[in-house]
């Protein structure tokens, strides 16, 4: 493996990684000057990287001894999955909604709100629409 | 000058007490002039009357008697706080009381609480006042100034201190909210009866800010022992010149959506028929849709430059709770349009723009609880029972009164066919909700999990990069298919006609990219970076596209030039072409935030001389140094920058202590061009050598970012004036002749 490679598997493993200093920065992002972890953190990543770990041992690691919070973004195993798979399931569940409703508009009839005087219909109220877009339509 | 500045504060003192007693008398005098009240009201008009003057009085003594440092001012100012209250809950009461009654009593008491309205904001305001002239005049027996504040910081921050913290930004909320409500009262003449429920809404949102100002988050509490010398100071990371505006922007924003919701709510309680509540808050939502995105690139700006991190979004949950409240708002924008248009969405439409209001109220809980850990957040404290509280009766009031008056949300109006208008708005709302639903799913997936699992989880930004940016793509498709459908129903011949042109330029576009160099399957961000260009390029060409078919049709009628005419047009119809240019603004964003694929990094110890090669650009250490100012110590580099071998420009990275915190700030110094930014961060010292640790950024396009958001502002500003030929149709009900805008 040459050196370019392990700085990009450095850079790509230091990104899915978050600093536990408090700051909630990625790791190879936080910045702190003095932090008490981020230094002794990517030493331990490089160190993990000399010594031959896959990349999921790697992070085994970490979540071992910081925690799972020091990944940055949920796992997906067991309820971790929910966090990524609700974002579908609201589109999947709003595209279905929009798709009845539409339906739902094609088969009720139009009602008129309470208090409201009857609205324009039929021919004055498309001669009211041909006077509108005449108006307003360039 | 120091007897001249403590008269010019007497001065304004003075006449702050003037307008606020005026203001109030007008509040207490048709109590005395109205023969129908019965006797308790009159005493309660007379009770309050009476502890104005005293609070007025207590305000003017304690001025000239006790300059600074002392705890009876401080004492005075929670009296004021507590007036306020007091005069927004006698507003809130009277005007539930003016609603029963009869029509003229109606009359003479809405008028009353009218009054009372505007003198809680002069009250608000004089305490918002005290409070920035304590920090002006380092009077540290108030804790909240010793906390936020130290003698030696610039005058600017000075005024920063208001919002610095979480007691004086409540305060400057409920400022801003009075400010707004003051506005709307002074307006009251365009719909009385309307104008009188939203008060009155206002005036409970209002009462709940004084609630927990006077309560939970005193902004005037005393210091307790021996007064201390100096202050703690501001929090370095807000000493910024974009921390002075960044804030007012975003509460602006969080703070003007109480408006709308205030009518939106009022329209639903009063049955009111039409859609002149959109029109009357139309302007309102704009104005305060275009704060918050102001708010939200300034925060994203001031991060750029002062965290150091190389970036200007982290997907923290401040940040996310700022964008909420702007998805639901940008839908709630568009979809209003189907309401006036067309007589559709009713229910949609009450029910966005309530919860975009509850956004802003969860947001400000989510940030100010605890309940989420961000770099942002105000610690931990006890108010977030507060805004719990408040949350569920804001959804309890509006849910009851929609069950109870939904009928008359009726739609007037079917969709007639899916390519159309309405329903390229349908999918656009639909979008943006469910970007809204994945930030408030990923932000609040940590304490979800630590309900569930026992353990919290960190949803970082590749959570919501991954499931945002596809949505965004569909967004920005939208952005450019919708404009060319027509309302009703559009033929597909027609659209083939319009798009087909800048369809072939994006597609040009794509091409042109893969052979300068563009490597799209080498990386998923470089497919996305890809996808949004050449979205991009579709929205900017459907957009001149209109504006050059519309100014063509007016230069030939009128035999203007072609520019000309374009300005014609769009001042005929401001809102539908102000609304392209905030379009053409977002691409020019999402272009910007596209270059973030190809960013670039690389770190290194830099003695005199020592050189450093990034991208195009090489660096080199000419010096480094030390210096002490009043309020920080600092460290920095001086790097000459070269490009071709020939100089740039000159860089100083510094890094900053601050004595009065004790703590330590990078000021990153950044080279920016439209191609890209060359960011320098000072990142340390070597212990050893002695010599500065420079981290370099190179970060293509990021200015578009910036240039795109003054294109937006310039944008909401066009589809706010006016237009020039006021364009007029019946609308639905007949019995008014409401203007609006057409095409939009």
């Amino acid at each position: 493996m040459g050196a370019s490679d392990e700085d990009a598997r450095f850079s790509q493993l230091g990104h899915k990684l978050m600093c536990v200093c408090g700051c909630n920065q990625v790791l190879l992002e936080c910045n702190h000057v003095g932090c008490p972890y981020s230094d002794r953190m990517r030493g331990e990543l490089m160190a993990a990287m000399q010594r031959g770990d896959s990349d999921d041992l790697v992070l085994q690691s970490f979540v071992q001894k910081y925690g799972p919070t020091v990944l940055i973004a949920p796992t997906h195993t067991g309820f971790n999955r929910v966090a990524w798979i609700m974002p579908y399931l609201a589109l999947g569940l709003g595209l279905t909604t929009v798709v009845l409703v539409v339906r739902a508009w094609k088969m009720r009839p139009l009602a008129t709100p309470e208090g409201a005087v009857a609205p324009v219909t039929g021919a004055e109220l498309e001669h009211f629409r041909q006077q509108a877009r005449k108006e307003t339509e360039i | 000058m120091a007897q001249i500045g403590s008269f010019a504060l007497l001065l304004a003192l003075a006449l702050s007490a003037y307008c606020f007693l005026a203001g109030l008398l007008a509040l207490v005098l048709p109590w005395f002039h109205a023969a129908w009240l019965d006797k308790i009201t009159r005493w309660i008009g007379i009770a309050g009357f009476a502890l104005v003057l005293l609070a007025g009085f207590l305000f003017i003594t304690s001025a000239f008697v006790f300059h600074s440092n002392n705890p009876y001012l401080s004492v005075a100012y929670q009296r004021a706080l507590l007036l306020a209250l007091a005069l927004c809950a006698c507003s809130f009461a009277i005007w539930i009381i003016a609603l029963l009654r009869s029509r003229q009593a109606e009359a003479s008491l809405g008028e009353t609480a009218r009054r009372a309205g505007i003198a809680t904001f002069a009250v608000v305001f004089l305490a918002a006042l005290v409070l920035v002239i304590s920090a002006f005049t380092d009077d540290f027996s108030i804790a909240y100034i010793f906390h936020h504040s130290n003698r030696d910081l610039p005058i600017p921050y000075k005024f920063a201190v208001l919002w610095s913290g979480q007691e004086g930004s409540l305060l400057f909320w409920s400022l801003l909210l009075a400010t707004y409500g003051l506005v709307l009262r002074l307006r009251h003449k365009t719909d009385a009866r309307l104008f009188a429920y939203a008060s009155v809404i206002i005036a409970a949102v209002q009462i709940f800010f004084l609630l927990l100002l006077n309560l939970a988050a005193n902004p005037f509490g005393i210091m307790q022992g021996s007064l201390p010398g100096d202050g703690n100071g501001l929090n370095p990371l807000l000493q910024y010149p974009e921390m002075v505006i960044h804030p007012p922007m975003l509460y602006l924003g969080y703070v003007g959506f109480t408006i709308p919701f205030a009518f939106a709510l009022g329209a639903l309680i009063m049955k009111y028929p039409g859609e002149k509540w959109i029109h009357i808050t139309r302007r309102w939502t704009m104005v305060t849709w275009g704060f918050l995105t102001c708010g939200i690139f300034l925060g994203a700006h001031w991060a750029y430059s002062v965290l150091g991190w190389g970036g200007y979004w982290g997907w923290d949950p401040v940040e996310n709770a700022s964008l909420m409240p702007w998805l639901t708002g940008t839908a709630f924008l568009h979809s209003v349009m189907m309401q006036e248009k067309r007589g559709m969405l009713k229910t949609w439409n009450m029910w966005l723009i309530f919860a975009t209001f509850g956004l802003s109220i969860f947001g400000t809980f989510l940030t100010r609880s605890g309940v989420v850990s961000s770099v942002h957040a105000f610690a931990q404290s006890s108010i977030g029972t507060w805004f719990v509280v408040f949350l569920i009766i804001i959804l309890v009031v509006c849910l009851v009164f929609y069950i109870l008056n939904r009928s008359a949300l009726r739609s007037e109006h079917r969709l007639e066919s899916l390519v159309s208008r309405e329903s390229s708005f349908l999918f656009n709302n639909l979008l943006l909700l469910v970007a809204c639903f994945t930030v408030l799913w990923g932000t609040l997936f940590p304490v979800l999990s630590e309900w569930v699992q026992g353990n919290k989880v960190t949803v970082g930004p590749p959570f919501f990069n991954r499931v945002n940016i596809p949505v965004a793509l569909l967004l920005l498709l939208l952005t450019a298919v919708g404009p060319l459908l027509a309302w009703r129903k559009t033929s597909l011949e027609s659209l083939k006609r319009n798009f087909l042109w800048p369809a072939l330029g994006a597609l040009a576009a794509g091409i042109l990219l893969v052979a300068l160099g563009f490597r799209p399957w080498k990386d998923i961000s470089y497919l996305y970076s890809l996808m949004t260009i050449m979205l991009s390029v579709l929205v900017a060409l459907t957009v001149i596209s209109e504006f050059v078919r519309g100014g063509r049709v007016i230069a030939q009628k009128t035999g203007q030039g072609l520019l000309a005419s374009m300005v014609h047009l769009t001042h005929r119809n401001t809102r539908r072409y102000g609304g392209y240019i905030v379009h053409f603004g977002v691409i020019v964003i999402m272009i910007g935030l596209a270059g973030a694929a190809f960013n670039q990094d690389k770190e290194k110890e830099m003695g005199f001389g020592d050189k450093m090669t990034i991208g195009p650009y090489t660096l080199v250490c000419q010096s480094y140094t030390q210096e002490d100012k009043p309020n920080y110590g600092s460290e920095w580099a001086i790097i000459n920058v070269f490009k071709g071998g020939k100089p740039v420009t000159t860089l100083y990275p510094e890094r900053r202590f601050y004595k009065a915190s004790q703590q330590t700030s990078t000021m990153p110094s950044i080279h920016s061009t439209m191609r890209e930014d060359l960011y320098l961060v000072y990142e340390g010292q070597n212990n050893d050598t002695g010599r500065p640790i420079i981290k370099a950024h190179l970060n293509p396009l990021v200015m578009w970012i910036w240039v795109g958001v003054w294109i937006m502002i310039v944008g909401t500003i066009v589809a706010l004036i006016p237009n020039a030929v006021p364009v007029r149709v019946m609308a639905a009900a007949r019995v008014q002749v409401a203007p609006v805008g057409a095409g939009d």
